[in-house]
């Protein structure tokens, strides 16, 4: 039986947060799903609160400390990505951002992704698609149809059932991306570099 | 092995007085820097290469010529030279004169230079780093070897019927090490050509200059040059040193905490656990380097950085007493136990000039040799 791993990324501030708490849902809903489908499934849960001041250290450094190099390498090394952020000022949170601003910028090329976000009021819920949607685009991440945004209200009674129809829906799309693709291996430029006559001869080719 | 000091000539404000120094304070200052390299006992010096305030070593051949006349045995050395904005011709004759004038205790390190403003100064786009690295080193290394070089590229103007004046001294040219952070495709160019790797070693973790380093070494054999123990090896490392650790951490911390490259950023012992700065006596200086010849193998070149983030010239020199009285005569002793007999030295102008001579009697012996012999 293939074993996909599922990074599951929260940029929740709480504790307990609800960011988390969503992250959660989409994950079990992906998992499920997947599983449905006959694979093992290994979730890599990651707060990010958890790093803050790594990351920061990391925008000034250059590179990553141990604990979130290991972080950095179990989501750009997995299957799939769940990545959910609370949206501030109409946007995703600073430290969500700040994760993806340390990524090399092809380390999640073609990865599948679903998103998630969590706010006070639906009326927020858009951020989803005019942010966090075109920053994952730009790092050519294939970003599932259906994202999920949980208010307030849908953790409470005034929900309709509506939220867990979503994250079943957006955890089956994840599961079918990450289905229809080979476990995740990146090339190791290390282990196997480009020949010196290929990048000789590339320099010498017109373009 | 080598040991030295590289300097990336910063103007920085000494964060203690508030006193930023002039740019002609600065100069003075990395030529006595030098100078005490040598009567220390260092070996090597070398000069970085920026082209942008507040950094004031944007010409270092002729840093390095000065040096070449007031220095007996120091190797003169840049960490990095611009292979990719400079004009690989300039360099090809540039470092061949100041080979001459300095009696051959020249070499070199290539770096890209990673300020993307810098480029475009110069002509180039930083988005073509590796391109121009790979086909200017390669245009360079044409110069120094092939007296008359016909040659076209992308990324200069054709040359025909061009001859690099002068020829490298005794026809050898400058030993070349290839200095990088992050990129494969550096530790491959260098593997290739039988070159020096110097891996910064300031900036990152151990084991991501481990996978860096291996990877020369692999390659460094898969070309040919020799077995992966024998490839030529450079580290950087960064110290500060006072007789009792205390006051080495309690003096360093806010130049430390205020460094233009890292300050505000980890703690002075989040940074010192991260990656090899030393912060402490001269015996844990001592202990730490010596550490690094379990984690990169037997290496030819330790580099290390002093004069930075404004430390005042006072504190330099007394770090380079310390450096050369405590520290590299124990490191000498103790890297020379148990190295075996195959790992080289790093190449000099002698010995590479002895190495030609080998080769070309060699060649005689074999062009005399009956057919049935060979």
């Amino acid at each position: 039986m293939t074993t996909r791993t599922l990074a599951v990324v929260s940029a929740g501030l709480g504790r307990p947060s609800s960011t988390r708490l969503l992250a959660d849902r989409l994950a079990a809903a992906a998992e499920g799903a997947l599983r449905e489908r006959g694979s093992d499934v290994a979730v890599e849960p990651v707060d990010l609160r958890d790093h803050a001041h790594a990351l920061v250290d990391n925008l000034l450094t250059g590179f990553p400390a141990a604990p979130l190099r290991a972080v950095v390498e179990a989501v750009t090394g997995a299957d799939g990505l769940i990545a959910v952020t609370p949206i501030f000022n109409a946007s995703y949170s600073g430290l969500f951002k700040t994760f993806f601003d340390v990524l090399d910028k092809d380390a999640l090329e073609g990865r599948p992704v679903l998103i998630g976000a969590t706010g006070g009021t639906a009326r927020h819920s858009l951020a989803l698609d005019h942010s966090v949607r075109p920053m994952l685009a730009y790092l050519r991440a294939n970003v599932v149809p259906t994202g999920v945004y949980a208010a307030s209200e849908d953790w409470g009674s005034g929900g309709d059932g509506a939220l867990t129809e979503r994250v079943d829906r957006a955890g089956a799309e994840l599961a079918g991306l990450i289905e229809g693709r080979a476990p995740a291996g990146r090339p190791d430029p290390y282990a196997d570099p480009v020949p010196f006559a290929e990048m000789l001869a590339a320099g010498r080719s017109p373009s | 092995m080598q040991f030295g000091i590289f300097s990336v000539g910063d103007v920085t404000a000494d964060p203690t007085t508030g006193r930023t120094p002039s740019e002609a304070e600065r100069i003075r200052a990395m030529v006595a820097i030098a100078e005490k390299a040598e009567e220390v006992g260092l070996d090597v010096f070398a000069t970085g290469e920026h082209h942008n305030p507040p950094f004031v070593p944007s010409s270092p051949t002729t840093m390095l010529g000065y040096l070449a006349a007031r220095t007996e045995r120091l190797i003169l050395s840049t960490a990095t030279t611009l292979i990719t904005t400079n004009d690989p011709v300039k360099i090809a004759e540039d470092f061949a004169m100041l080979q001459h004038l300095a009696g051959g205790r020249v070499d070199l390190t290539m770096g890209r230079g990673n300020t993307g403003p810098v480029y475009p100064w110069f002509g180039k786009d930083i988005r073509d780093g590796i391109p121009l690295a790979v086909e200017n080193y390669n245009l360079l290394h044409r110069l120094w070897r092939e007296d008359v070089v016909d040659w076209e590229g992308r990324h200069r103007t054709p040359l025909q019927s061009f001859t690099s004046t002068p020829r490298p001294l005794d026809g050898v040219p400058p030993f070349v090490w290839h200095g990088s952070i992050r990129s494969p495709e550096i530790a491959e160019q260098a593997a290739f050509y039988g070159d020096g790797f110097f891996a910064n070693n300031i900036f990152w973790p151990k084991d991501h200059f481990q996978r860096l380093i291996a990877l020369y070494r692999r390659r460094y054999e898969h070309y040919g040059h020799g077995s992966a123990d024998q490839a030529i090896v450079g580290l950087g490392g960064q110290v500060f040193m006072r007789k009792n650790s205390q006051d080495a951490v309690r003096e360093f911390r806010p130049y430390f905490d205020n460094a233009p490259v890292y300050g505000h950023g980890p703690s002075l012992e989040e940074f010192t656990e991260e990656t090899p700065l030393t912060v402490g006596s001269p015996q844990q200086v001592i202990d730490r380097t010596l550490a690094f010849r379990d984690h990169f193998g037997d290496y030819q070149r330790q580099l290390f950085l002093m004069d930075h983030a404004g430390l005042p010239l006072k504190t330099v020199l007394e770090q380079l007493d310390l450096l050369g009285e405590e520290v590299v005569p124990v490191l000498r002793r103790e890297f020379a136990k148990g190295r075996p007999a195959h790992v080289p030295d790093a190449p000099t102008h002698a010995s590479l000039v002895a190495a030609k001579a080998r080769a070309g009697a060699g060649a005689q012996a074999r062009a005399g040799e009956p057919e049935g012999a060979r």
